[in-house]
């Protein structure tokens, strides 16, 4: 399966020049870039871990297409999201967030269901990825070699 | 002299409201005062301060004929003030006439206190032939004593983790007769073929051939499957309507004891179950959208009734996250310029008056968040660039004739939709002039998807070009 969260992921996988612009139409904004990345994709794991801090201040496209490439490359079997935070009064949220690199396989989810009195069901959404120990969660990955970031 | 106007202004009998001091051309608003702009047609005969005056009178504490109870009150305090009448240019016998409320006037966080007062009595005054309710300035002081969106705009981004691009979602069709089992199959289609949302239609509550209690149990499970392939957090809007606060709370509890991000409601069960409603989406963290069943039938007409303005001011202090607000290019009533001050009313904290969009005072809302508008009625994958362009990226664009009456099937429908919405975001993103050729857009799109162009060639044409007939007075001049 193909997870579609992110702006772009019914899209063909950007290209990096085409994350670059992506990048730079965020910094015209004066929103701050950061390259974010995780093996467990549950749609409600919002902490994906932190490659690096946000870059407040950059100027450049090119210095966060950098990080994006170093991050993938250290976890070439992770999703990888690049985000942009505008924290402008009254938004101080994320204003952009899309998906940059993915495992070779995404194995998806399970759908469990708990049922219970009068025909209603508990739901519960079960990533096959983390049925691993973080870090070995998809095969095909050389990741957990180069975690210096991790943590 | 003036002790004569003194005796003459307590005289048992009827005299004019101007004379009773309801016009006061020289009274200036207080930044606390609640202001009201009302368009009025005087019958013949009647001069427009006079009317203007009515209005202020009749909305506030006046009646027909002299009272001296008056006189054990502040009275002056308790007045409205009719305080300027200007002639509308271009619509004869029609005038607007602004009125200053004082803050006490109204009951803190009551959207029904404050329309019964100022759309009240005065709609039937005979010396009218016809009011509008125009535009309203609701002071920063009054609107703080409101909730507001339970979450607004910001929260529901990052409850649902969409960001960057305006959400999906369909109402589910025909909008009447499905039953419960094949309502799920029409949700779950759609929320995997790529929208965020589906929606229950206004007028679906609890008929005998779906009850509210099976379509919530199928629904959920089609919103759970559809979360499951594709990793995406996603809602339907299951509808509480009920006849009862009590049958809507036994709904909504239902809704959110399923794990239901989002329920709603119409417009039609008031403000006060609104108000309701709200209270409760904020205590159980569920959003709250509201259908606006039934608005046309004040909104629209230019020369009475309550612009949507209006109630799209009244909606966000009740406290919805979601109200429609018009699609501009769709097959329902809305002005480009109209529905820009609909759109800006709802989302900004700060609005400037601006007459060719509707507004005629400037509106603060300190930081109480923005309502997220839902553009639906008559859109298509076709008109993409169109609604991005008048409508921008903090909006819902509900595709339900689009999505589900798509030749390949309804999951093809919606991820024509999604794609279609994705590339235009891109193409805005990379710096493209995506007003002007987003036609090309759509079709570089559509080469990789042929669900698009599957739409593209089944709706590419289909506009509803007829003339509005709710218009600001003002029309700007483009002077580039």
């Amino acid at each position: 399966m193909r997870i579609t969260q992110g702006t772009f992921s019914y899209l063909p996988d950007l290209t990096d020049d085409e994350i670059a612009v992506q990048i730079g139409y965020a910094l015209d904004r004066d929103w701050a870039v950061a390259v974010e990345f995780t093996d467990d994709p549950h749609p409600r794991n919002v902490l994906w871990e932190m490659w690096g801090l946000p870059m407040f201040g950059l100027a450049d496209p090119a210095g966060a297409l950098d990080e994006v490439l170093a991050c993938r490359a250290a976890y070439p079997g992770h999703y990888v999201r690049v985000t942009a935070y505008d924290a402008s009064l009254g938004r101080q949220t994320t204003a952009l967030s899309f998906i940059v690199s993915r495992p070779a396989t995404e194995p998806g989810f399970r759908l469990d269901r708990q049922e219970t009195t009068d025909r209603r069901i508990r739901y519960s959404l079960h990533p096959y990825a983390a049925e691993g120990p973080r870090g070995q969660r998809y095969a095909a990955g050389s990741f957990g070699q180069n975690g210096a970031r991790e943590g | 002299m003036a002790q004569d106007q003194q005796a003459e202004r307590w005289s048992a009998g009827v005299i004019p409201y101007a004379q009773m001091g309801y016009y006061a051309p020289d009274y200036v608003p207080a930044d606390t005062d609640l202001l009201a702009a009302f368009r009025i047609t005087p019958q013949p005969g009647v001069p427009p301060e006079e009317a203007g005056a009515a209005v202020a009178g009749e909305s506030s504490t006046a009646t027909w004929t002299v009272v001296w109870t008056d006189r054990l009150t502040a009275y002056d305090h308790y007045q409205a003030k009719c305080y300027r009448v200007d002639p509308v240019p271009g619509r004869d016998g029609e005038y607007i006439a602004r009125i200053a409320y004082d803050i006490d006037l109204f009951e803190e966080g009551s959207i029904p206190n404050l329309t019964s007062s100022i759309i009240g009595n005065v709609f039937g005054f005979k010396a009218l032939k016809a009011l509008r309710l125009e535009d309203m300035r609701i002071p920063l002081h009054y609107v703080k004593t409101f909730q507001g969106p339970p979450h607004g705009i910001v929260m529901e981004r990052e409850y649902l983790n969409k960001y960057g691009r305006p959400l999906l979602g369909a109402t589910t069709k025909p909008k009447l007769g499905l039953s419960a089992r094949n309502y799920g199959r029409v949700v779950y289609e759609a929320l995997r073929g790529g929208l965020d949302f589906t929606k229950d239609d206004e007028n679906i509550n609890s008929q005998p051939f779906m009850r509210w209690r099976d379509r919530f149990l199928f629904t959920m499970e089609a919103v759970n499957r559809a979360q499951e392939r594709t990793g995406e957090i996603k809602g339907h809007y299951l509808n509480v309507t009920a006849a009862t606060m009590e049958d809507m709370y036994e709904r909504a509890d239902f809704a959110r004891e399923l794990g239901s991000v989002i329920i709603m409601a119409d417009l039609t069960v008031g403000y006060t179950a609104l108000h309701s409603m709200a209270r409760w989406a904020r205590r159980n963290g569920v959003l709250l959208h509201l259908h606006r069943a039934g608005h046309s039938t004040y909104t629209r007409q230019k020369s009475h009734g309550v612009s949507f303005r209006v109630i799209a001011k009244w909606s966000r202090l009740i406290g919805v996250d979601h109200i429609h607000a018009g699609t501009v290019v769709g097959k329902l009533e809305g002005d480009p310029a109209n529905v820009r001050g609909y759109y800006d009313t709802l989302r900004e904290a700060r609005i400037p008056a601006s007459p060719g969009n509707g507004i005629y005072f400037d509106q603060d809302w300190g930081s109480m968040p923005g309502t997220m508008p839902v553009a639906s009625g008559g859109i298509h994958a076709g008109q993409m660039h169109q609604l991005l362009h008048y409508l921008g990226e903090d909006v819902v664009l509900q595709f339900g004739g689009g999505t589900i009456g798509h030749p390949l099937g309804i999951a093809a429908g919606a991820t024509a939709n999604r794609v279609a919405t994705e590339a235009m975001i891109k193409a805005r993103n990379e710096g493209r002039d995506f007003a002007a050729e987003g036609e090309d857009i759509l079709r570089e799109a559509a080469k990789r998807c042929q669900p698009l162009q599957v739409a593209l060639d089944t709706w590419g044409e289909v506009t509803f070009n007829y003339e509005s007939t709710d218009t600001p007075d003002v029309v700007v001049t483009p002077t580039a």
